[in-house]
């Protein structure tokens, strides 16, 4: 029988605060056309958003068996690379959140193990030819399929309804959209929180305090939802302003576009196989909502700095996985430095923050994001 | 290397598909739900407002039926 060592009990942690961000980062996906459009107060959607998240965390059945999928040889990987591998992606998550930018939370749980078995294991531990087939095909993949869906979708929308009185379009639309919004929240809870719970579980395993083979505790279940719960109950304003407002100016028929697009996708590619960023596929939605209504309303600057965001996000998660796994390495004073050294970082990013908050108060001002003069002409 | 690109064309159709569905069912029905009110204000004979009325719950009862599937795929308990 294995015991709690101090590093276990890190990786729980650093695992549960990973959750935690992860959660912030993709209400967003969920939310952030409801909010804009007004079909629901801030703080409720990010109430029911929370809620639905521990529910889906409870749903989950299958959890995830391997760490990584299949991206690090994970008969290399020992705990304290795993370690290092989630500092690397909460890091990121905060840098990215600070800027409001909606990048991948699983490309960078990815990111940070790459760096770091490719640190602690050598080069031979990553394997290349599944990073290009779960990570860049998806990524290219994902906001092309749900921008057409949603684009298409947005256009027929706004011709059927042309003859309808607006006041009455906008409020049958905003009832649908909680409804897909919810849709979206389920399936995210379903789909994140188990990875958190695999990678615990996995770590308590190769610890011994669990047996091969054994599902997660009913602690790490409750952990693993709560800490997705709390963080999408937290909000993320940044990021929903971003995605609300931010990309393009979202009305209540194409936030119903955008929310049913990225639901179906998300839907049909969790059941048919293909592995897709639920990030990606909303951020894409959004963007050919915003393109079937009228091309100029999109902000292609915003558009352009979320998609560096995306080509960065696994590398740069990677580079900071791999700093870590290399002082973790040293044994517990390396992790005791790391530690230090990640709720410094993070406490630095909070204080940025604080200059410029964004709260569920101003959440749908605009951002500071230039304006396409298009829109002042009509 | 195996990308599965069949499984991703299947992604994208099914995708294209269902979602543009939804919304045109949802379209309609909002559309047709916005007839009543308008009926009301133009002394248009009693009859098309109801009958808008009727589309309407029928387009939004198709769109409850498909969330349903939706929830359906998501929760593994009932497969």
């Amino acid at each position: 029988m294995g015991h709690w060592s101090f590093l276990v009990l890190v990786v729980v942690i650093a695992a549960l605060a990973f959750d935690f961000t992860n959660g912030f980062h993709d209400t967003a996906n969920a939310m952030a056309t409801s909010v804009a459009t007004g079909a629901l107060p801030p703080r409720v959607a990010v109430a029911i958003s929370g809620a639905l998240n521990l529910v889906g965390a409870f749903l989950s059945t299958e959890v995830a068996k391997t760490i990584s999928g299949g991206i690090v040889d994970d008969t290399l990987v020992t705990p304290w690379m795993i370690f290092a591998g989630l500092v690397g992606a909460i890091v990121w998550n905060l840098l990215t959140w600070l800027f409001g930018l909606p990048s991948s939370s699983s490309h960078a749980l990815f990111g940070g193990l790459i760096g770091a078995v490719w640190v602690g294991a050598g080069v031979k531990g990553v394997h290349f030819t599944e990073v290009t087939e779960k990570i860049l095909i998806p990524a290219v993949a994902s906001p092309v399929v749900a921008g057409v869906v949603a684009m298409v979708a947005t256009y027929l929308a706004y011709v059927i309804t042309r003859r309808g009185r607006e006041r009455e379009v906008t409020r049958g639309f905003r009832f649908g959209q909680v409804a897909s919004a919810s849709l979206v929240s389920l399936a995210h809870g379903t789909n994140d929180a188990q990875k958190t719970m695999g990678v615990i579980t996995l770590t308590l395993i190769s610890a011994g305090i669990l047996s091969h083979g054994s599902g997660p505790p009913w602690w790490v279940v409750l952990l693993a939802g709560t800490a997705i719960a709390l963080g999408t109950y937290a909000g993320g304003w940044r990021i929903i302003r971003t995605m609300g407002n931010g990309l393009a100016d979202i009305q209540s028929p194409q936030g119903f576009a955008a929310e049913t697009a990225s639901t179906t996708v998300i839907l049909a590619s969790s059941h048919l196989g293909f592995a897709l960023s639920t990030t990606q596929v909303c951020s894409g939605g959004i963007l050919g909502a915003g393109i079937g209504r009228r091309l100029a309303e999109v902000r292609w600057g915003v558009a352009g700095r979320m998609a560096l965001a995306w080509v960065f996000t696994l590398p740069a998660a990677a580079v900071v996985g791999g700093v870590s796994a290399a002082v973790a390495k040293q044994g517990t004073a390396g992790i005791v430095v790391i530690c230090l050294a990640a709720v410094a970082v993070a406490v630095a990013i909070y204080t940025i923050s604080r200059r410029d908050p964004v709260t569920a108060g101003n959440v749908n001002d605009q951002p500071t994001a230039p304006v396409v003069p298009a829109t002042t002409a009509a | 290397m195996d990308v599965k690109w069949s499984a991703l064309g299947e992604v994208a159709l099914v995708s294209l598909g269902v979602g543009v569905a939804i919304v045109v069912i949802f379209a309609v029905g909002v559309l047709a739900a916005s007839v009543r009110p308008r009926a009301a204000e133009t002394d248009a004979p009693a009859g098309a407002g109801a009958l808008g009325t009727v589309a309407a719950g029928l387009c939004f009862l198709a769109c409850a039926a498909i969330a349903a599937y939706g929830i359906y795929l998501i929760v593994p308990q009932f497969h």
